[in-house]
């Protein structure tokens, strides 16, 4: 166990990498009920959000999930969250634990202009379902009237039952679910999904299994300094429709197209060892850039890594990491560097 | 959760930073315990010296990483590096699975004279883990 953000959490339950394993093969459980988890409603809800998010919350229906970032005035990433349409103008926010006091503050910051309730829901737990077999397994834990809606759910779309909002949603880059529920329940809601087979699964393993998907970790691969074009997240800016005022966008449009920046690419270390956060990145002995997150592969048995070089330099080269003093050759990709499963990371 | 009682066979020596030694004729076998490997996690990698190498006791001779850590291996002992188990590179999990067998590091033959002094008896180590 160990202290995460004002939480007692578990790095592992006996081995890491057999915990990354069986997501991947089969079904994982994770407890991450230290999520930030906010409810908004009220008719000033879409305009509030939409005027925090770079993604465009006008784009959900009923039921539908959004990736998305906050961004700062300066463009910087305040947090990286999961917004949620759960019917009209009712919303929920999802948002990291080790942000929760700053984004709460932010969001209060800029509520009195809307017509918006906030009610933070710290009386929730979350539990994620992930790997192959993870419908299959929750299938049977759930109240027999929720089987056919839950089975029926698409990726990143999300239902209510009862109190519960499951989400297909996750953070493994594996089919699965995410289910909060009232904290009362969530013991017996993982005994019985233990007992059908979920393997209990700490932060270490999701902590590799996100990096093997690709997935940024705020505070590593995001932060206030960097704006999401920087960190790989400008998928996640809706710039359509023009006339739509977020916070950030002044700065956001001044950065599009300027090519003085810096960009995020992915590494695989060609030998054996581990690629850790803070390693100097070099193409032909020159530093380029530093990794943001960098661990090893149980998947692909190497180290990998995400890191944020000089927007200007190219793919190609002799690039290296520099491990305790000497300079390891690396291949430039893209991620993810896993998906279901399967290796899928393509050159630069 | 329960921490399983860790094993510190009674025929080796250790060191206060979790090395095991275990002289066999003119040569000391050295690896890594069973509580250090499972407060290390799954050992992914090991980076061992050169066969011929000097080592210095106490000083670093290699380094050891898990998924989460990396940490430094100290010798027990001085002398020069007279083999390296050569199947820990393609095979690092057994330093979890075998700490005192299969996942061995490296063996030393000492300079003469090194009297192997200030290890710590199977006893000695066993009270130092448990705090």
């Amino acid at each position: 166990m160990v202290p995460f953000h004002g939480w007692e959490m578990p790095l592992h339950y006996g081995s890491q990498v057999q915990e990354h394993h069986a997501v991947r093969r089969a079904c994982g459980l994770f407890d991450v009920s230290h999520m930030c988890i906010v409810d908004l409603a009220g008719a000033g809800t879409l305009d509030f959000l939409r005027h925090l998010t770079a993604n465009d919350p006008a784009r959900l229906r009923d039921g539908q999930c959004q990736y998305g970032v906050l961004c700062n005035e300066q463009g910087g990433v305040v947090d990286d969250i999961i917004v949620t349409r759960l019917g009209g103008e009712r919303f929920r926010v999802v948002s990291n634990s080790a942000t929760r006091d700053k984004v709460l503050a932010w969001q209060e910051r800029w509520r009195p202009s809307f017509r918006v309730d906030f009610t933070p829901r710290p009386d929730l737990a979350m539990v994620a379902i992930q790997g192959p077999g993870a419908l299959a397994v929750t299938d049977r834990v759930l109240p027999l009237a929720a089987r056919p809606r839950v089975g029926a759910l698409r990726p990143f779309h999300a239902l209510e039952e009862g109190g519960w909002m499951v989400s297909r949603t996750g953070y493994t880059g594996e089919d699965g679910l995410e289910i909060q529920l009232p904290a009362a329940g969530v013991a017996a809601l993982w005994r019985q999904l233990t007992g059908e087979g979920a393997q209990p699964a700490g932060l270490g393993a999701r902590d590799t299994l996100r990096l093997e998907a690709g997935m940024s970790l705020y505070g590593s691969d995001l932060d206030d300094g960097h704006n999401p074009l920087d960190c790989g997240l400008g998928w996640t800016i809706a710039w359509d429709p023009p006339e739509r005022d977020f916070v950030g966008r002044a700065a956001l449009e001044a950065r599009r197209g300027a090519a003085a920046g810096v960009r995020r690419i992915g590494l695989l270390l060609e030998g054996k060892g581990v690629l850790r956060d803070g390693q100097t990145v070099s193409l032909e002995g020159r530093t380029v850039g530093a990794i943001t997150s960098g661990s090893y592969s149980p998947t692909l048995e190497q180290g990998i890594a995400l890191a944020r070089v000089s927007e200007s330099v190219p793919a190609g080269g002799a690039w290296t990491v520099e491990i305790r003093g000497r300079h390891h050759p690396v291949r430039v990709v893209r991620p993810p560097f896993v998906r279901n499963g399967q290796r899928a990371w393509r050159d630069e | 959760m329960t921490t399983p009682a860790m094993t510190t066979p009674d025929n080796l020596k250790y060191t206060r930073e979790h090395e095991w030694c275990r002289p066999e004729g003119a040569e000391v076998v050295v690896g890594v315990t069973q509580y250090a490997a499972s407060q290390l996690g799954d050992v992914v990698f090991v980076e061992l010296p050169a066969v011929g190498a000097p080592v210095t006791a106490g000083q670093p001779f290699g380094v050891v990483e898990s998924v989460k850590s990396v940490s430094d291996l100290f010798a027990p002992v001085s002398g020069t590096v007279s083999a390296i188990n050569s199947t820990l590179p393609d095979a690092p999990e057994q330093v979890n699975q075998d700490p005192y067998g299969e996942g061995w590091m490296i063996r030393i033959r000492p300079v003469p004279g090194d009297q192997m002094t200030g290890l710590l008896s199977a006893a000695d180590y066993a009270a130092l883990i448990a705090g």
